[in-house]
């Protein structure tokens, strides 16, 4: 136990750093690449500390389980008791993500739909009992969780999801229920939601071994709420003219925000970012050289798509200066208040984005597009996310009648290439395109 | 006949169409083969009959248009969709709606008045609502266009074709064939059910626009008239409406 601690520490502080310091070296031992004659401003700097900082996330990982209490966690779970008790949080979307940026989903997505699993399930659902089922994983090995820790305020596919995770590995589930947001927050509704947060608390106490310092629970929170600021002050760098990056940028820049919330290293990188991002902005560099024309994105990025399309859209001047998927992980930064952990919880992880109604969804979008100064809009229908993707016909032509935008959907999957038609999606971005002139 | 001045070439999934146009975007001629999948040779074919037969000189400035524009050797490669909508501007003179139904794409696109695309939406990536639909299953009762469009007027009252899969509709329409419904009312069903499908992609059309019709499948009259009422709106065929997307190419190469 001790050994394995010592093995959880040194990946953490030491080999992790030192294999990334390592490659540092071999890169300017073979001399910078050269940077591609693209359609794009130079790249963030920022890039390479993100590269380090996920790569030891994912290698302290390995060793986690048997050193300290192991949680997964969906996306949009409440995070911060578990960090304040110690855990290791693991992030089986995130994980899903970058199997999906490396275009793994069908090998390992494969393994579950063969175990029964509908390949309508979410690809993320998909590739993570796929993943489980066969141990493959880009990132060389996932820790086994003490405890499952899942809440519904992003879909109802996590619960299913989650609930086959126990039974596969015999561990507690806790569940956070956040009932979904027709209009506004009903009091009955976040009353039950902090009740469950209490419940919470007590569940992780039992798994962790140990009793909530509240004290340091209210030291993680002010850190989510920090950290969730920093992000949206990050994001709102794409205002500017041009914007100093791009949303796809965005979407690989979000991990920490995902994935470490609540954490020093989560705060600490997004303050070089945002510093990197406003000084691009003083100094006038642009995401894209030459930014013609800004737009809004709605839904997750195609993850093993993001370079194309960018690159696509780039070359003929447009950026997208906004998305409502990063904006997603902004948008309540003001609800977290530390001092009152059970209400500003329940009320902050109740009102995210999938979690409330349409109108809100339009309500959101039209703000973005007026406060980043977008012409126009990609919508995603994605095959995977129902929630994200239902009303988006709707959403469609309100945006062109009522916010003035020229929108078109384009039909894919974040995570499953097998849910892409080539030519049928660059003609609809061509069109689209040409549309502009 | 004036000189051709611009050449336009529509490489689609089915058809491969070009056409010639004068100085006033008049179609001095034009030429519909089926779709070859050796694209450039069908294409370097064609624009030299085309040229034989109007005189145009080989430096005739060629627009490109369809799936296989990229493989067309031209001045300008444009999407089917802002193409068809320049096309039917050019032919019809006014903004409006325009219904396309092609062999693997069914576009809804609303234009303006310069031609300008406004809006658009095209069916998702399966072939139900779209012409091959009507294809393949005519093909499998071998039935002609032409003879469709005779039976479908003859029809009684239409034999409800469900499924909208191209793939279970075929074995639908089988089954019923051999419970021995009325092919009659088998093909007026099956018109209604590509209407009703293309009708839900077009959703709501503002009262008040013109709404056209292109596309190959615009010479069946039996589904221009399903369409029609599946949407409750008269519809206005654009003439020739298998060479509007050519036409539009041939357009946006006229200086
Ligand atoms: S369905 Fe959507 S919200 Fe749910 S896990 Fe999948 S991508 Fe995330």
């Amino acid at each position: 136990m001790i050994s394995r601690r010592v093995q959880y520490e040194l990946a953490g502080r030491v080999v992790g750093p030192a294999l990334m310091a390592l490659q540092g070296a071999q890169r300017s031992l073979r001399g910078r690449r050269p940077r591609p004659d693209g359609p794009f401003g130079p790249p963030l700097e920022a890039g390479r500390k993100l590269k380090e900082l996920m790569t030891v996330q994912y290698l302290q990982g390995r060793y986690a389980d048997g050193a300290v209490p192991v949680a997964w966690a969906t996306s949009g779970f409440p995070v911060e008791a578990l960090r304040a008790l110690g855990f290791y949080v693991h992030y089986p979307e995130n994980h899903g993500a970058l199997c999906g940026a490396r275009r793994q989903v069908p090998e390992i997505a494969g393994v579950a739909e063969k175990a029964g699993y509908s390949a309508d399930l979410c690809a993320y659902a998909r590739t993570d009992l796929g993943s489980v089922l066969s141990s493959v994983t880009p990132v060389g090995r996932v820790p086994r969780p003490d405890l499952l820790a899942c809440c519904t305020n992003i879909c109802q596919t996590v619960l299913y999801w989650y609930r086959a995770l126990a039974e596969h590995f015999k561990v507690p589930l806790v569940l956070i229920d956040t009932p979904y947001n027709y209009g506004e927050p009903k009091p009955h509704h976040l009353a039950y939601v902090k009740e469950q947060l209490a419940e919470l608390v007590q569940a992780a106490e039992r798994v962790g071994g140990r009793r909530l310092d509240s004290g340091e629970l209210v030291e993680v929170l002010e850190r989510s709420r920090q950290g969730t600021h920093l992000w949206r002050e990050c994001l709102a760098t794409g205002t500017r003219r041009p914007s100093p990056w791009t949303g796809f940028d965005g979407f690989i820049h979000m991990a920490p925000i995902v994935a470490m919330r609540g954490t020093e290293e989560c705060n600490a990188y997004y303050r070089l970012l945002k510093d990197e991002l406003e000084d691009r902005v003083a100094r006038g560099v642009g995401g894209i050289k030459n930014e013609r024309y800004r737009l809004l994105w709605d839904n997750l990025p195609i993850w093993y798509r993001i370079r194309e399309l960018s690159t696509s859209f780039a070359e003929a001047g447009f950026n997208f200066v906004c998305t409502t998927y990063t904006n997603a992980w902004a948008e309540t930064a003001d609800l977290i208040r530390p001092e009152d952990p059970g209400g500003s919880g329940a009320e902050a992880y109740s009102l995210v984005l999938l979690n409330r109604d349409l109108p809100n969804r339009l309500r959101v979008m039209k703000g973005l597009a007026q406060q980043f100064g977008v012409q126009g809009a990609v919508l995603h229908s994605d095959r995977s996310c129902k929630p994200y993707s239902i009303g988006q016909l709707d959403l469609k032509e309100r945006l062109a009648e009522e916010a003035h935008l020229k929108v078109v959907l384009l039909e894919a999957d974040h995570a499953d290439p097998r849910a892409f038609s080539e030519e049928q999606v660059k003609t609809r971005v061509q069109a689209f395109i040409e549309s502009f002139a | 006949m004036s000189a051709p001045v611009a050449i336009g070439v529509d490489a689609g999934s089915t058809t491969w169409k070009a056409v010639a146009v004068d100085a006033e975007g008049v179609v001095v001629a034009s030429l519909v083969e089926p779709a070859d999948p050796r694209i450039e040779e069908q294409t370097a074919r064609g624009l030299l009959a085309l040229r034989a037969q109007t005189g145009a000189p080989a430096e005739t400035p060629v627009g490109a248009t369809g799936y296989g524009r990229k493989l067309v050797v031209a001045s300008r490669a444009l999407t089917e969709i802002t193409c068809h909508a320049r096309g039917a501007f050019t032919r019809m003179g006014r903004a409006g709606v325009l219904l396309d139904i092609g062999g693997q794409d069914t576009k809804v696109i609303r234009f303006g008045d310069g031609g300008e695309v406004q809006d658009f939406a095209m069916n998702d990536k399966c072939a139900a609502g779209t012409g091959r639909f009507l294809e393949v299953i005519l093909a499998r009762l071998r039935v002609s266009y032409d003879e469709a469009a005779g039976a479908v007027a003859r029809a009684v009252k239409p034999v409800t074709v469900s499924s909208t899969c191209t793939v279970f509709a075929e074995s639908e329409v089988v089954s019923l064939v051999a419970r021995g419904e009325p092919l009659e009312g088998i093909l007026r069903g099956l018109h209604q059910a590509l209407a009703t499908r293309v009708a839900s992609l077009a959703g709501r059309v503002p009262e008040g626009r013109p709404l056209f019709m292109s596309g190959g499948v615009a010479l069946n009259r039996a589904m221009v008239q399903s369409l029609g009422e599946a949407l409750g709106r008269r519809l206005e065929v654009v003439p020739s409406p298998q060479l509007v997307g050519a036409l539009g190419a041939a357009m946006s190469v006229l200086a």
